[in-house]
């Protein structure tokens, strides 16, 4: 067991865990964070993509001792209440989510993407969030999405 | 009513919300308190006989609670195999070959992935570290792995049931007047299509977690499933022996299904069973390798096709021949798929006047194949839109001169085909006129010349799909050995201060009923959408469905919504009528009020809703109190959705590379309720049909083992392989249900695939390439250019 302390969507925790422990399981098992989701097991898929000190991170493959002394945003951290992020609110004006299970990471990395170029062209969108599997949408929306966050568009 | 609730409008979904903010509820979100973990300890080899299985160092393991085998199970009671949803009967009368399906390998494992001995632990990393300690004699065979050669004969047998590995021989259409036909050909073409075996990898890899409650004897089964309805029907009665009324099988939100969550597989059946065992919850959350070794796969078809033409490029008559991929068992739908789903398509939209086409259906050592987002009907496609865009370049006609020549015309409808279908209406010059306008067809010359400056080859691709949904009706679906009916239910349950909820046996799994459903129910009652509540997925508060899949939800199940609404305001009208002192004739139900014609008197819906349940001024002597109702739908027939979809694609000579440059559907679905979620459906179909022509395949080597197994060797389409796409729709109205609906929901994933090709083909005719199989990985394309040098 080692001591990690972590801040997670604002609050300070101080856990006792396994030094093998998976970002993604602490999230979702030991602080029922279910928002974060996994998809695979090579860290090919991004569902499980969260931000560790500001920057987006695939969970599953970072192990919960790696972020110790960091501060981690998961989705449940992106906005309170009924508030939705500008990305959140633009995901839904764009249809830019099915079933929404890969739609967790994908905002988390399009949030990424528009920190670091805030008017990305759609060449870079798309680049961008390849890191990021949807079966559903064929990207499509989720590009306009993003172009609708950034201000470049709407509907 | 604000007009944003209307039939027709883009209305933004409601579901996005709670997915938005990860506050979804899926399966493996779902913790019972004093829950186990299930791992299953599979196969790694395709074919073998089983020996002695030693589980006692597992059994003593750390955290471990239980060790089954298949030989637990039968010692437990009668318990049955899983159960296969449809018989084909093939030629001459011969029904299908139907071998055993236990629910954990017994005797021999079948493929890789095959689940052997079950470990049930406190966590999952103890389960997993126990079922390395299971010590499996396993004498491996031969596997069988391609189709041609294991029905030659002489090989390993994958079940005894079936000696040469043929499951069924089927055939469909006038065999005798196809060969006439052929005699007075003035031009044949030919061609051999792989329709590439894939795996619909929904995001979301499955969970299901049993609990059965000795208090009261009751069992739960929490699913990734696309219809809790049926599984209950097919695990209750068939497998476990537990009747409905005990059990619930509850499909939460679920992340996508593509036709893989569909089925009934063997570890919702363990862990309901086990959970009985070990009085305590049971989960098993597959990871994605698992996934992919245990999801049913999808396609896997190989074509001989013939189409014979008079001498003004007439289609006289289609033959075709088919191995379909069945793999190691059948599962639920399996022999539905190159059958019912698939020959009785391939009229197209054309007035091809006699058809044949033979299906041999083969057991091999891989993982069971079957319905897969179009299942039946992509393939179908495919073989009529290569064969057609092949023709025509043989017989130097343009590929859209040779459909437009071929198509059914619009005073043609109801059609009779020769393959047992009748198509109700359809306009199929109207999606190939906006499809060419759209994609700019006239200005293709001009482009491919500036392609052709930067050194790089350019294509036009033609494909005019058509499909059938809504599959039904029932009588006609067991007459051809469906084993299950395929109606929908749906139950309107007004409240008394006027809310609606309505529980529908449909699933959404990314559809987005919660909104179209509200919408339909919102126009129709004249309610506000916020007023009302869509409720599925739960068996124990849905009174019955048959779920989401063959793009039936609005067309079947909507239809169940239309029907239980008409009843809703059929007993409104009474109500009214005695509340306004007015003959029931002369209510009228309008803009959400009861109102007796041409007179200002009016009771709102929700009065005479608080009327049904404070039933104080109320005809109780002749109406009951309440105001809910249930329809069941059988639909008359199944509906027609077709369209044109152009795609251009740039190809550079010297890697083979393929860039889509540009790719326009023209769909005709019917009426529409919201065109933002037909776009996106259609969007999300051709993205997966894409990925079936150029990137994605499922291979097996010799031995059986998948060498595409993983997301770094199945090559999933991704944001930066795919264009954006220009969609639009044609309307000809569904003739047989109220809303006029006809389905969206696979149409992109039938259409793309041989567009694509087309187009790859019609880059590399310089080259005289005229054909290549999917995917047209650039290796493939890079080597016929090539080999045509
Ligand atoms: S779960 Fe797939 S990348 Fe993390
Ligand atoms: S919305 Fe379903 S995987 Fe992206």
């Amino acid at each position: 067991m080692t001591e990690i302390v972590v801040e997670i969507n604002g609050r300070s925790i101080r856990r006792q865990i396994e030094p093998n422990l998976l970002l993604v399981d602490l999230l979702r098992q030991d602080l029922d964070l279910t928002g974060t989701h996994v998809g695979c097991d090579t860290a090919q898929c991004g569902a499980c993509t969260v931000h560790i000190d500001g920057h987006a991170a695939k969970a599953c493959n970072v192990l919960a001792v790696q972020v110790d002394g960091s501060y981690v945003t998961t989705i449940e951290g992106l906005s309170r209440g009924n508030d939705m992020s500008v990305v959140q609110a633009a995901f839904k004006e764009a249809h830019g989510l099915q079933c929404g299970f890969c739609t967790p990471g994908m905002v988390m990395a399009a949030t990424d993407l528009l920190s670091k170029t805030p008017k990305p062209t759609e060449a870079e969108i798309r680049t961008g969030l390849k890191g990021n599997i949807c079966r559903c949408t064929g990207y499509h929306n989720i590009v306009k999405a993003v172009q609708i966050a950034s201000g470049q568009t709407t509907v | 009513m604000t007009s944003t609730n209307a039939i027709g409008e883009a209305v933004k979904r409601r579901e996005d919300f709670r997915f938005l903010k990860g506050l979804g509820r899926y399966t493996d979100d779902i913790n019972i308190p004093r829950q186990t973990y299930c791992y299953f300890l599979r196969s790694s080899v395709a074919h073998a006989q089983i020996g002695r299985i030693d589980v006692s160092q597992a059994l003593v393991a750390p955290g471990v609670v239980a060790v089954f085998t298949q030989a637990d199970i039968d010692a437990s009671g009668p318990v049955g195999g899983l159960p296969c949803g449809w018989q084909v009967t093939g030629k001459d009368g011969a029904v299908m070959k139907e071998p055993k399906h236990p629910i954990l390998a017994a005797g021999k494992v079948r493929h890789v992935g095959d689940p052997i001995v079950a470990v049930i632990a406190e966590t999952l990393a103890e389960a997993r570290n126990a079922a390395e300690l299971i010590d499996v004699e396993l004498a491996e065979l031969a596997a069988v792995v391609d189709m041609k050669k294991a029905i030659a004969g002489g090989g390993q047998t994958v079940h005894a049931e079936a000696p040469d590995n043929l499951c069924y021989d089927w055939e469909l259409g006038d065999k005798a007047a196809v060969d006439a036909a052929f005699a007075s050909a003035a031009h044949v073409t030919k061609l051999d299509l792989v329709n590439n075996r894939l795996i619909a990898n929904a995001i979301e890899p499955r969970v299901a977690i049993g609990h059965y409650e000795l208090a009261n004897g009751d069992y739960t089964l929490y699913t990734t499933s696309q219809n809790p309805h049926v599984i209950r029907l097919l695990m209750g009665a068939f497998v476990l022996q537990i009747p409905e009324h005990k059990l619930r099988v509850y499909a939460p939100d679920v992340g996508g299904g593509f036709g893989s969550k569909i089925f009934h597989y063997a570890e919702e059946a363990f862990v309901t069973w086990a959970s009985k065992q070990i009085l305590r919850p049971v989960k098993w959350t597959a990871d994605r390798s698992e996934s992919f070794i245990t999801d049913a796969h999808g396609r896997d078809h190989v074509t001989h096709v013939e189409m014979a033409f008079d001498k003004n490029a007439n289609i006289i008559a289609l033959k075709c021949e088919t191995l379909a991929n069945m793999g190691a068992y059948l599962s639920t739908f399996a022999p539905s798929v190159p059958t019912w789903l698939h020959g009785t398509l391939l009229a197209g939209q054309y007035r091809t006047p006699a058809i044949h086409c033979n299906v041999k259906a083969v057991f091999t050592n891989t993982v069971p194949v079957d319905a897969y987002r179009g299942a039946g009907r992509p393939e179908a496609t495919f073989i009529l839109e290569r064969t057609l865009s092949k023709a025509a370049r043989e017989l130097g006609l343009d590929q859209i001169e040779i459909r437009r020549r071929n198509f059914i015309k619009n005073d043609q409808f109801p059609y009779q085909t020769p393959v047992a279908v009748v198509y109700d209406t359809g306009d199929y010059a109207a999606s190939m006129d906006k499809a060419i306008e759209l994609a700019d067809v006239s200005g293709f010359p001009a482009r491919k010349a500036a392609s052709k400056a930067k050194g790089k080859l350019r294509g036009l691709g033609v494909a005019s799909y058509i499909e059938a949904c809504g599959i039904a009706p029932s009588s006609l679906v067991g007459s051809l050995g469906a084993r299950a009916g395929l109606f929908e239910a749906a139950t309107v349950r007004v409240n008394p201060t006027g809310s609606v909820t309505v529980l529908t046996g449909s699933h959404s799994h990314g559809q987005g009923h919660e909104t179209t459903f509200a919408q339909v129910v919102a126009e129709k009652l004249g309610i506000p959408m916020e007023s009302v509540e869509i409720v599925h997925g739960d068996t124990n508060r849905v009174p019955f469905g048959l779920g989401t899949y063959g793009s039936r939800s609005l067309a079947v199940g909507g239809t169940a919504i239309v029907n239980a609404l008409d009843k809703v305001i059929e007993k409104g009208r009474k109500i009214a009528a005695f509340l306004l002192e007015a003959a029931e004739a002369d209510i009228e139900f309008k803009d959400g009020s009861f109102q007796v014609k041409g007179t200002d008197k009016k009771k709102a819906f929700g009065e005479i809703s608080l009327a049904a349940y404070v039933p104080h001024k109320y005809p109780l002597e002749t109406l009951e109190p309440g105001l809910e109702e249930t329809a069941f739908y059988d639909p008359k027939n199944f509906t027609f959705p077709a369209g044109t979809y152009i795609c251009e694609v740039e190809i550079d000579p010297r890697t083979g590379e393929v860039v889509i440059a540009s790719f326009v559907a023209a769909d005709d679905f019917g009426n529409i309720v919201n065109p933002m979620i037909v776009e996106g459906q259609v969007h999300g179909g051709l993205a997966q049909g894409i990925g079936q022509a150029l990137l994605e395949h499922a291979v097996y080597d010799d031995n059986g083992q998948l060498k595409s197994g993983s997301y770094m060797d199945y090559t999933m389409p991704r944001a930066d392989d795919l264009p954006s796409f220009t969609v639009a729709t044609t309307v000809t109205a569904c003739t047989h249900n109220p809303l006029g609906v006809k389905g969206c929901g696979e149409a992109g994933a039938i259409g793309s695939p041989p567009a694509v090709i087309n187009a790859i083909c019609d880059a590399l005719s310089e080259y005289g390439v005229d054909h290549i199989d999917m995917p047209a990985t650039p290796a493939r394309i890079w080597a016929a250019i090539r080999a045509a040098k």
